[in-house]
């Protein structure tokens, strides 16, 4: 294939009509770089995405000159920094049309935002006996903290199961509830299958039955985005750095009611109403659950993110990557020998795949010396690798800069790799 | 970079890779011990055979890795068969400085034929998140034969 008719191609299958993913590409430098001498085909999205120039410029632009501690201080520059700080919280709530600001809660990322649900909320709404609910195909990130949980205070964990193409079963998840069930707490997308899980459903039926659903939007928020009012699931956690935004920033949002009943999770300085060393009282949310100084810049940068994105319409960028992930699925596909785990009818772009019984660090290393980045390995998705029988897959992601030629070029770089394995 | 990936994957890593050779449960094995790279999963056990005299009379694994950490399981349960548990330590050591990029120093007389077959693992070298592959067996291998029953190269 030529260079040129490759062009077109990228210009006609892998664009939706007014998508101009070119101009995107343009505004991301990593995506421009040459890597081992080939054009940079990223397809690590879903580990983390890369940023555009208007997210480094604003958090540049944060440090240089409107940089200071918030909250705190009674000058210039405190106060902008709050008025930024507390504006990103405002874009956020929008973003996911929340019903007031004071239901995001700023976190680390989203481990750091369902630790905090397994802690406080956790520990004051459940007691031993009590049920939750997660999915065979959970991060561990969605596991862990409900296993420690279940070790400190007893409750048990059901896993809701998935068919072998990957779909989520609605009718098995719902015989699982019953009055025990307390929370449900299930990812939107599979970061390894890519599976769309019918979320809508999920936490239709486990209102029926009185529990609580937290939904993982880690990889959801990229791809399909969210409307919480629409949604009136109970919790939602996303991470700013897979949303094109800086790391160390992610949010949890929460029905304000909820948040307001649940003891604070961490304890220092901004969370508190008044201090004395017999007793302290805590602030309401957001304040509450966000203990020290908060990651100001990287809260901006998200906001910058979130401008981005919405500026392209996350409906468009979520119609170009299905393109993409046709192309992709297609041209994966015909590879003999490669075999694509997660085949669900509903499907966001996310691609694992195994090549023979060569293993995903072997095909990691040879197809970076391709300038192709791909994730190998187990996505902090044990119980999921166990459940197909593998320890490890490759893994494509696409992002709203992901075009054709990206594809092309990881098509290529397979073949390489199997030639060099005979 | 191409150059690199056609040192790092030689035929002779790619042979060993696809047709292991010692893959198997010793059943008179003295000691084992189970490795683990968490970061990609990888599994193997070492089974090892030490007899009286300390030497290794027989040494085997089973588990699942990428080509590099099969090869490098295969080939060397191949080469501390008859040595004594003090000299496979040695060769670690060596071999470990050799797929690190250091430098080696003077290798004992007796081990050159052994670091001769070895020298097709040190590609790794050029890929820094690699190296745990080829050093996961001999990790493992050290773990059974000092009595720990697990090891991670986390």
């Amino acid at each position: 294939m030529t260079a040129v008719s490759t062009v077109m191609e990228t210009d006609t299958i892998g664009s939706s009509a007014g998508y101009d993913v070119a101009a995107i590409r343009a505004d991301f430098p990593a995506i421009n770089l040459e890597i081992n001498g080939y054009p940079h085909a990223f397809l690590d999205s879903g580990a983390s995405a890369q940023k555009p120039n208007q997210v480094l410029e604003r958090m540049d632009q944060a440090y240089r000159s409107e940089y200071a501690n918030v909250h705190r201080g009674a000058y210039t520059l405190s106060q902008l920094a709050t008025d930024n700080y507390e504006n990103a919280r405002t874009t956020v709530a929008k973003f996911m049309n929340a019903k007031t600001p004071d239901e995001i809660i700023f976190t680390r990322n989203v481990t750091a935002a369902i630790n905090l649900v397994a802690y406080s909320y956790g520990r004051e709404f459940l007691s031993a006996g009590d049920e939750i609910i997660i999915s065979h195909m959970e991060h561990h990130a969605n596991i862990v903290p409900w296993q420690l949980l279940r070790d400190a205070i007893g409750i048990e964990i059901k896993i809701a199961p998935i068919d072998d193409a990957g779909n989520f079963l609605v009718d098995e998840f719902e015989k699982l509830l019953n009055p025990k069930t307390k929370l449900v707490a299930i990812t939107q997308v599979s970061n390894v299958l890519g599976t769309i899980v019918p979320i809508k459903d999920v936490v239709r039926l486990a209102h029926a039955q009185g529990a609580h659903v937290l939904i993982d939007g880690a990889q959801g928020i990229v791809h399909e985005g969210v409307d919480v009012q629409d949604l009136d699931a109970d919790f939602y956690a996303f991470t700013g750095h897979k949303l094109y935004g800086p790391t160390g920033i992610g949010v949890l949002w929460g029905k304000l009611d909820l948040l307001n009943s649940m003891p604070p999770y961490q304890g220092g300085g901004d969370m508190i109403e008044n201090v004395t060393f017999e007793k302290t009282t805590y602030r309401d949310a957001p304040a509450r659950f966000e203990a020290g100084t908060p990651p100001i810049v990287e809260a901006v940068g998200l906001a910058a993110a979130i401008d981005y994105v919405s500026e392209i319409g996350l409906t468009n960028i979520a119609a170009h990557e299905q393109n993409v992930l046709a192309y992709a699925t297609e041209q994966l596909s015909a590879i003999e020998d490669l075999t694509i785990i997660g085949q669900a009818d509903n499907k966001a772009g996310i691609i694992s795949f195994m090549l023979g019984d060569i293993h995903s660090h072997d095909i990691g290393t040879i197809i970076d010396a391709r300038g192709v980045a791909v994730r190998a390995g187990h996505h902090c998705a044990q119980p999921l690798m166990d459940r197909y029988g593998v320890a490890a897959t490759a893994r494509a992601s696409l992002g709203m800069y992901s075009n054709t030629t990206d594809i092309d070029q990881l098509v290529d770089a397979l073949n390489y790799v199997k030639e060099i394995f005979g | 970079m191409e150059d690199d990936i056609r040192e790092l994957y030689q035929e002779v890593i790619l042979d060993h890779g696809k047709n292991p050779r010692n893959f198997r449960h010793p059943e008179d094995a003295t000691c084992e011990a189970n490795g683990n790279n968490p970061l990609c999963g990888d599994r193997l056990t070492v089974f090892v055979k030490v007899g009286e005299d300390q030497s290794i009379e027989d040494a085997a694994f089973e588990g699942r890795g990428c080509a590099i950490s099969v090869a490098s399981a295969s080939m060397m349960t191949d080469i501390v068969r008859g040595k004594k548990v003090t000299e496979v330590d040695a060769l670690f050591d060596t071999f470990h400085k050799m797929c690190m990029g250091e430098e080696i120093g003077e290798t004992p007389a007796e081990f050159e034929d052994d670091l001769d077959k070895l020298i097709v693992l040190s590609g790794v070298k050029q890929f820094p998140m690699r190296v745990k592959c080829a050093t996961l067996a001999w990790h493992t291998m050290n773990a059974a034969v000092h009595g720990e029953a697990a090891t991670s190269t986390e």
